[in-house]
């Protein structure tokens, strides 16, 4: 038994910049290792470089890409951090997403011919109230029973996703859409508006935008915010100053739950334009990804739902380009979160190598 | 007769991979550490299998390099969670989304190919009895071998100074240090036992029961495999049943289609899933059971005094 | 204990022989503490060695080096003569040093015999004879066939020596034993002491307790603030001039007057009956407690005995069922069955024995503290966190409480155990409380700081306050509290008023002597 070549001390005093450490590792060691990854696959570096981080950057129409992928993420992201934050493990984002994608489909499907202007609101307010029954399923479980919401939310996921199928192959399916798999296009009453003309994006960006101040405010300077954090951090403590921890459990999933739903409801309402079997490319698990990159940090997370879309659309340009399986991507955000993690030693711990033994070493 | 044959064949089959998964993981969770990256390790132990049988052939050698590539992978996990001081439930996300992607890039080539079944291996008279025989002992080896695998673990846990050690380390690693245990390396080891034994439930999975190599095609076993090991307890014997409990529920999609019912498939689909949430419900109720139970410093991080 | 001082026997530590253990200007800190600054030491065989010193002078630090838990900075350790490096605690047991923690590193799911097999190669069936013969050999009598968490805190300890003294340890460190006994269960420890030093082993006996180290020891070493200050013999001196040595300056006296308690309970138990969800929990039975304003009630009792659990239900961390609510009344209200943000409205205040994690979130600031328990004084708005009067009231609390720290904006974690303990009494004083319950209030505190909190309490107290005072420290209660209850196996003894209260009676309700004076007393009423 030998004693690691390292001491980790307890780090007392942090400042903004060793904050940045992590995030900036992570990413500098993805994109390494995905120019690693495309030359095996024959893609040259310098290629690989433009296809997965310049190309998404360059002209309008990618930069659209970029930031239509963006929302969800962005939305889900600050919606997970809360409870993250509260140490409640919502991993069902995806499930809360299709269920809110479904809520959300529920009115332009039964009133195909409506042009109402409150269409669109009462489909957001449908898809995040689905979102949040969905979480809320885990969060009852849990509050009730003590089941880990980690495992009741992704077996959610599973569930959410066989619903979906079934819906849009029977209940919901578009009745002329030759038996397709999916349902009829929505009405343009119930399309969000396009902000930037030759682009996808629509206003779901701003509402992403707006949740992200809304969680700035809720985590820096509500008693909630508050509240949630003191649970997350110290649970005894919590329960020392009277905090309630089924509170937190339940604002937690339920602040989750309506997030993803919303962001459901504007994939449906924006570009996919009717509910139909891949509602997401796993938005709902690349934004733990994000919200973990952004250091549970509302302003953070901005930052780290923007590279994650450039990451999501240059992994498309590279497969329509040179054919590199979409597989990659998942690969790189799994390189980003373990290296993120790993980097967080050296901000949250103080790291120093062990000094030589002070007395000469006696072999016994 | 012949259903009950198709039923005890079929839970045998799809439960082995589940039990197998499962002792890994209590292995590892015995020792403090909670390794939520079940669902990547299986992944990339089902392509690798995958590959190595139609590559060479060998059913063996695919469980081996199958087991063996995803102790890399628990070994990357294990480095994160001990030296890095990683949360494990984040780090445990991160392992398996990364074993996920890996498994998908490396398999991609081999998508929706197919190998030839695993030969099987019938018992000598027992496999002769009628109804039972075909169904029990008619199977590829390891699906003897893997309640074996948990009788040894049980007596390793109950009998064996180190399965006394394991379990001192996961009680209190402060403690075990203090007596002058490796905490590190006994966890260490402990996660890449757990990986080897996912890796090799993997490729059971796609050399021995489905055959083929899809992207996806764990299916949320990994996490059905993590929530045995809160159904049992932490207890081999009742982990060793949830597996088999969970074999059913997983074939009763075959077995109700097989009936003729007019039941949505994708309502069957997800009744393992439901099973999974109702048990968890049900055997977390009883709080002082699950501390009973539960290694004291599960998930937790552990830094060792300097 | 004074009888013992008279009769003991003393073995001379034969000084012409070889030490055993030298210590040569060890030096070690941590990031907000210099804990051992060039410390020198020596230790010959058959030594009973003292190592006194308060709170905080570092004691456990040096002796977790000298075990290998903790590496020094800089300094020397010879062994038998030779320089070595000690690189942890296996390797200081090959030497030949073992270690007693005064928090016990037995695993509670395990029998005696898993547990001490864990520290040597045998299994523990092959082991369950020789425990058997040391333990009958020392006085140390143990099943090895019993759950660790059946055992009483006097029970494991001799478990764990018996796992040391396996070991045939030349050298054994003590860290705090006598804490963790009734006044009953000290002789029989020093008896096996003193047969151990008999045979020629080594022991390094830490404690701040002056009387027992006058009874047992034949050097002390006395520490203050990591340093040694002085080199004795400690039967060459009295409590008075050992103490002085300890802490620099005399013991500090608290001032206090009459109570003049009011008639109506602040707060009352009734008929407490409660088995808690921790499976290794102590179950509480039958327990009537009232408490009036302007009292100080003392719970003493060998820890273990169902103080945690007690302190836990009376914050309300712990929440009875509905349909037992009216075992705890607040003021004439049944509130056994509300958290303790809703007891706390009612006056409640509450101070934990674990400062960092429940009495305080480590990572945040002292600022952010002070929102834990007193953001009910007007620093919410509209659900928003008013910052500048938390800050107000951090500063404000620092100030008078004289805790050293690095401003309100330092988090919890760096401040030491005392000046932590400090803050969140101060804290909680300044919620201007109805009761306050305060668990173990000095442990880890020096005795300057230690008294300075006696004496708040005891000021609080006149102004009105119902206080009562959970400790394992038998003297502090005397000191303190105007009558004096003891906890024993979950069930609480009849009050003793401070004018009966010694530590005498008091020792012996904690061996649970009264549980037989009760039950003949209900006999008679039957």
């Amino acid at each position: 038994m030998t004693r690691l070549p390292w001491i980790v001390d307890t780090r007392v005093h942090r400042t903004r910049y060793t904050a940045l450490l992590a995030p900036c590792t992570a990413i500098a060691v993805t994109i390494v290792g995905a120019l690693i990854l495309m030359s095996i696959m024959g893609v040259p570096p310098l290629r690989a470089l433009y296809y997965l981080y310049a190309a998404p950057l360059s002209g309008r129409y990618n930069i659209g890409e970029v930031l239509l992928k963006m929302s969800p993420l962005l939305l889900i992201a600050q919606g997970l951090a809360i409870g993250f934050r509260a140490k409640v493990w919502n991993i069902g984002a995806e499930g809360q997403l299709i269920l809110g994608a479904i809520g959300g489909s529920l009115l332009p499907i039964y009133f195909n011919d409506s042009q109402s202007a409150l269409m669109l609101p009462a489909m957001v307010l449908v898809g995040a109230s689905f979102g949040m029954a969905w979480a809320a399923m885990a969060a009852f479980l849990r509050a009730r029973f003590n089941a880990n919401e980690i495992l009741v939310t992704l077996m959610l996921n599973s569930i959410a996703l066989q619903l979906l199928y079934y819906l849009v192959s029977g209940p919901l399916r578009d009745p002329f859409g030759f038996n397709f798999p999916q349902s009829a296009l929505f009405p343009d009453a119930a399309m969000l508006p396009i902000l930037v003309g030759g682009t996808r994006v629509n206003v779901s960006f701003f509402i992403a935008l707006i949740a992200t101040a809304l969680a700035w405010l809720l985590v820096r300077r509500s008693m909630i915010g508050y509240k949630l954090e003191v649970g997350g951090t110290a649970p005894n403590a919590a329960r020392y100053a009277g905090f309630s921890e089924k509170q937190a459990v339940w604002l937690s999933l339920l602040i989750g739950g309506a997030a993803a739903g919303l962001a459901g409801v504007f994939e449906v309402a924006g570009p996919l334009g009717q509910l139909q079997r891949v509602i997401s490319p796993g938005y709902g698990f690349a934004a733990i990804i994000v919200a973990f990159l952004g250091g549970l940090n509302p302003v953070g997370i901005l930052f780290a739902a923007f590279f994650m879309a450039v990451i999501l659309v240059g992994g498309d340009i590279a497969q329509t380009a040179a054919g590199v399986p979409y597989a990659l991507n998942t690969v790189l955000q799994g390189i980003l979160l373990v290296t993120y993690i790993a980097a967080r030693l050296f901000v949250d711990y103080r790291v120093r190598l062990r000094p030589p033994a002070p007395a000469s070493e006696a072999q016994i | 007769m012949q259903t009950i044959t198709f039923v005890l064949a079929g839970t045998m089959l799809a439960a082995t991979p589940l039990l197998i998964a499962a002792l890994g993981e209590l292995i590892a969770e015995k020792s403090g550490i909670l390794n939520l990256s079940v669902e990547g390790m299986m992944a990339l132990g089902a392509a690798i299998g995958f590959i190595v049988v139609m590559e060479t052939g060998s059913y063996w050698l695919a469980f081996l390099a199958g087991g063996l590539v995803s102790t890399l992978l628990a070994a990357l996990f294990g480095a994160v969670v001990l030296l890095a001081l990683g949360n494990q439930v984040a780090t445990g996300l991160a392992v398996g989304i990364l074993g996920v992607g890996l498994a998908a890039l490396i398999g991609k080539p081999y998508e929706s190919k197919t190998v030839p079944p695993m030969p099987r291996m019938p018992i000598p008279f027992l496999s002769d009895i009628p109804v039972i025989g075909p169904g029990l002992f008619n199977h590829v080896v390891l699906v003897y071998l893997a309640p074996l695998a948990a009788l040894g673990l049980w007596w390793l846990f109950r009998y064996s100074k180190l399965g006394l050690i394991i379990r001192a380390v996961g009680e209190s690693p402060e403690a075990s240090h203090a007596i002058g245990h490796n905490v590190m390396l006994v966890r260490l080891l402990a996660v890449l036992a757990g990986g080897f034994l996912a890796g090799v439930a993997g490729a059971f999975i796609s050399v021995a029961s489905t055959t083929l190599w899809s992207d996806g095609m764990i299916a949320g076993r990994g996490w059905i495999v993590v929530a045995l090991v809160v159904f049992g307890t932490w207890r081999v014997g009742r982990v060793m049943i949830g597996a088999y409990l969970f074999g059913i529920a997983s074939i009763a999609e075959l077995l109700v289609q097989s009936t003729g019912i007019g039941v949505p498939s994708q309502l069957l689909t997800s009744i393992p899933y439901v099973a999974t949430i109702v048990a968890i419900a049900l055997l977390s109720m009883d709080g002082r059971r699950i501390r009973l139970n539960a290694p004291v410093s599960l998930g937790r991080v552990y830094r060792e005094a300097q | 204990m004074k009888a013992d001082v008279a009769t003991r026997e003393r073995i001379k530590a034969p000084e012409l022989r070889e030490p055993l253990l030298e210590l040569a200007g060890v030096t070690k800190s941590f990031p907000t503490v210099v804990a051992n600054a060039d410390v020198s030491l020596t230790v010959h065989p058959g030594e009973i060695h003292a190592i006194l010193g308060e709170n905080g002078a570092g004691k456990s630090t040096l002796m977790k080096m000298i075990y290998g838990v903790l590496t020094p900075d800089a300094g020397k350790i010879r062994w038998r003569g030779e320089d070595v490096s000690i690189r942890n605690p296996a390797h200081a047991r090959s030497l030949g040093i073992g270690m007693v923690f005064q928090h016990f590193s037995l695993l509670e799911t395990l029998t005696v015999g898993e547990n001490i097999s864990l520290a040597t190669r045998d299994t523990a069936a092959r082991l369950a004879p020789r425990i058997v013969e040391i333990g009958e050999r020392f006085g140390l009598p143990v099943d090895p066939r019993s759950l660790v968490h059946s055992l009483s805190v006097g029970q494991r300890q001799r478990a764990e020596i018996i796992r040391c003294l396996l070991q045939e340890p030349a050298l054994i460190i003590m860290d705090e034993p006598t804490s963790v006994l009734p006044p009953n269960g000290i002789p029989p420890l020093f008896a096996t002491l003193r047969k151990l030093a008999a045979e020629g082993c080594a022991i390094l006996f830490i404690s701040h307790k002056l009387e027992e180290i006058r009874a047992l020891c034949h050097t002390a070493t006395v520490m203050r603030a990591g340093r040694v200050v002085a080199k004795v013999d400690p039967s060459n001196e009295s409590n008075e001039t050992l103490a002085r040595l300890m802490i620099g300056h005399d013991l500090p006296r608290s001032h206090r007057t009459a109570p003049h308690p009011g008639d109506r309970p602040a707060m009352e138990l009734r008929n407490l009956n409660h088995q808690p969800e921790d499976p290794f929990g102590t179950r509480l039975k039958e327990i009537d407690l009232p408490l009036y304003p302007g009292e100080i009630v003392g719970i003493a009792g060998v820890s273990g005995n169902g103080q945690r659990e007690l302190a836990a239900i009376l914050s309300g961390e712990t929440v009875l069922p509905a349909l037992e609510r009216a075992a705890l009344v607040i003021d004439g209200n049944p509130c056994g069955d509300v958290d303790a943000g809703a007891r706390r409205k009612l006056g409640l205040a509450f101070v934990p024995e674990e400062r960092n994690g429940r009495g305080a979130v480590p990572e945040m600031s002292l600022t952010k503290n002070v929102l834990l328990t007193a953001h009910r004084l007007g620093m919410v708005r509209r659900g928003m966190i008013a910052f500048d009067s938390a800050r107000a009231f951090a500063e404000k609390c620092i100030k008078e409480m004289d805790v050293r720290c690095g401003g309100s904006d330092a988090e919890a974690q760096s401040l030491s155990g005392g000046n932590l303990q400090k803050f969140i009494i101060g804290r909680e004083i300044r919620l201007k409380p109805k009761i306050m319950i305060a668990s173990q209030p000095t442990w880890g505190v020096d005795v300057g700081a230690a008294a300075s909190i006696r004496q708040q309490l005891i000021d609080l107290r006149d102004q009105g306050t119902a206080i009562l005072v959970i400790s394992d420290e038998l003297e502090e209660l005397l000191e303190m509290a105007d009558r004096v209850h003891v906890l024993f196996r979950g069930r609480l003894s009849p009050p003793i008023a401070r004018s009966e209260a010694s530590t005498g009676l008091v020792g012996s309700y904690m061996t649970g002597d009264f549980l037989s004076a009760e039950s003949s007393r209900k006999a008679v009423l039957a």
